[in-house]
């Protein structure tokens, strides 16, 4: 068997073969494989007999189940309007400047994404970033390269 | 100038309660006289249509469906809305108490905690704070649940039926409406379905007794709320504050002394300009808020914040109407165009009408509710759409 087909049997012998253990199989997926590969969605359209369009429909509505290759660290920088006012343009330029990549890419060694993203709760802190689930917040740039250093070395 | 409204107030983050008593003296009561407490309460729905709490409980518990649910909102993703955060952070218990003592009354064995992807961090605690409920809960012999579901990042599942489909495996598509969740929720049963403020609003009623409650806030708007204040201020945060002051009141509490315009709501909320602050309640008398509070001062371009919001709504609208898929579209494009004058200022009527359409046509408060910032920014700072 594939890594992946191990990976959607596990998972659904977690969570049930049922519809309701769509969702948190396919996260469980980007967890461990970062993003969600059509070998995976027919894997789970079979373990759960369901149509493999309806989990494509699943997986692509909901920005955080990726559907493409991404980084081990996936960095989120919200994009709304408190964050905007607070400077997010100038986090965005500095993360761009010391990955170099722009928004939407993956560097070449596959250890960082970088997105943007719609709020993300930390309004009254803005800039805010998500890398993975772990939330920064009244981020400068100093701040950011210090914090993406920190990550490099990981 | 007079600040005499403006109460802080401490209701549910401080206040130390002992949850078993609490829930071992409510599930020794009638549920009719349960209900009568919340109702007399006056508690309105938090997260912003308002609609009142112990009725909603009311028609669920007369649902002869043997499975029936409670679940808890924490899908909080409005721009400027972070309040549920801080709750479920310090809180958690009196919010899992609000879900047994709506468990009670409406027969459910189990309750669900739907919390957006973006707060994943704070599971890990969430489930031991879970775990200690329960063991609560089992001493004083109740049969009830919780699970908490993640999300994975989609505005539109803040939504109650989007929230539903999203729970059962689909896309956060809003369903038609009626049935109402009442009748057919999760899993197409009875379903109560609460966000984060209201539980913990509903538990504390039953440590106070409604009529502590009810002595705050206005005749249409009872008790206190709590506010998540950002933007252009010197105390951006979370307050919990009496209801019924003016958004005069608030700017002289919150404001830096600059402050031209207040966006009460969060993006699908109201834009009040300085020369409405002093008439203009924030309450369900006024300005209705799910608690965002987001100030702009001078410096600010209202075109900017309009586009920024449309850009939001563009990108989180589910797409399965068109008024609403092509509509914020259709918006964002039109004011560019104005602002660049490919468009004579005229337009922006045009645009208006636009907004109006989606108000009466789109299926469901996404769509409708993007008029109100779109309308409120578009009359009141018309020369900064055009120049
Ligand atoms: S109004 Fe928008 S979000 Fe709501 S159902 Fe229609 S397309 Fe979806
Ligand atoms: S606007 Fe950036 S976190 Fe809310």
């Amino acid at each position: 068997m594939t890594e992946t087909k191990e990976l959607v049997k596990k998972l659904a012998d977690k969570h049930g073969r049922v519809r309701e253990s769509l969702i948190p199989i396919l996260q469980g997926v980007v967890q461990e494989e970062r993003y969600i590969s059509s070998e995976a969605m027919t894997e789970i359209a079979r373990e759960l007999d369901i149509s493999a369009a309806k989990v494509y429909g699943t997986a692509t509505f909901y920005s955080f189940l990726d559907t493409q290759p991404r980084g081990k660290y996936v960095i989120r920088v919200c994009r709304t309007i408190s964050c905007a006012m607070k400077g997010k343009n100038l986090i965005i330029q500095e993360l761009e400047d010391i990955l170099k990549i722009k928004i939407g890419e993956t560097t070449q060694n596959r250890k960082f994404s970088l997105l943007e993203t719609n709020c993300l709760g930390w309004c009254h802190k803005g800039p805010a970033m998500l890398v993975n689930d772990e939330a920064y917040t009244e981020l400068t740039p100093e701040k950011v390269r210090e914090i993406i250093n920190e990550y490099m070395i990981k | 100038m007079s600040n005499n409204f403006l109460r802080r107030v401490d209701l549910i983050f401080d206040q130390d309660c002992n949850l078993k008593d609490i829930l071992k003296s409510t599930y020794q009561r009638a549920n009719d006289d349960i209900i009568n407490e919340l109702l007399e309460s006056g508690l309105k729905g938090r997260g912003g249509a308002g609609f009142p709490t112990a009725l909603k409980w009311k028609f669920t518990s007369e649902q002869a469906d043997p499975d029936k649910y409670i679940v808890c909102n924490a899908d909080e993703g409005e721009p400027g809305t972070f309040k549920d955060r801080e709750i479920l952070f310090k809180v958690p218990q009196k919010v899992f108490g609000g879900m047994a003592i709506c468990a009670k009354v409406i027969n459910a064995k189990e309750g669900f905690l739907y919390l957006r992807g973006e707060y994943r961090f704070l599971l890990p605690e969430l489930e031991k704070q879970l775990d200690a409920f329960h063991k609560v809960i089992n001493e004083i012999g109740v049969n009830f649940k919780i699970k908490i579901i993640m999300g994975s990042g989609a505005y539109i599942c803040g939504e109650e039926s989007a929230l539903f489909e999203s729970m059962e495996g689909d896309r956060g598509e809003p369903r038609n409406k009626p049935p109402y969740p009442t009748v057919s929720g999760f899993r197409k049963k009875p379903t109560v379905i609460n966000n984060v403020e209201t539980l913990v609003y509903s538990f504390m009623i039953f440590r106070y007794g409604a009529r502590k409650f009810k002595e705050l806030g206005t005749a249409d708007s009872r008790g206190s709320k709590v506010f998540s204040i950002s933007g252009d201020t010197p105390k951006p945060g979370i307050y919990e504050l009496e209801l019924g002051m003016s958004v005069e009141q608030f700017v002289d509490e919150f404001g830096d002394g600059d402050t031209k315009a207040v966006q009460v709501g969060g993006a699908s909320g109201f834009c009040v300009p300085r020369k409405k602050f002093k008439d203009t309640i924030i309450g369900f008398e006024g300005v209705p808020t799910g608690g965002s509070m987001m100030l702009f001062n001078s410096s600010r371009s209202m075109y900017n914040v309009l586009k920024n919001y449309l850009e939001f709504f563009e990108e989180e609208s589910c797409g399965q109407c068109t008024p609403c898929r092509v509509g914020c579209q259709q918006l964002k494009l039109g004011i560019e165009a104005v602002k660049k004058g490919e468009r004579h200022a005229a337009y922006l009527e045009q645009l208006q009408k636009l907004a109006q359409t989606m108000k009466i046509t789109a299926k469901c408060g996404l769509g409708q509710s993007v008029a109100n910032s779109f309308f409120s920014i578009v009359e009141n700072f018309k020369e900064e759409m055009i120049y």
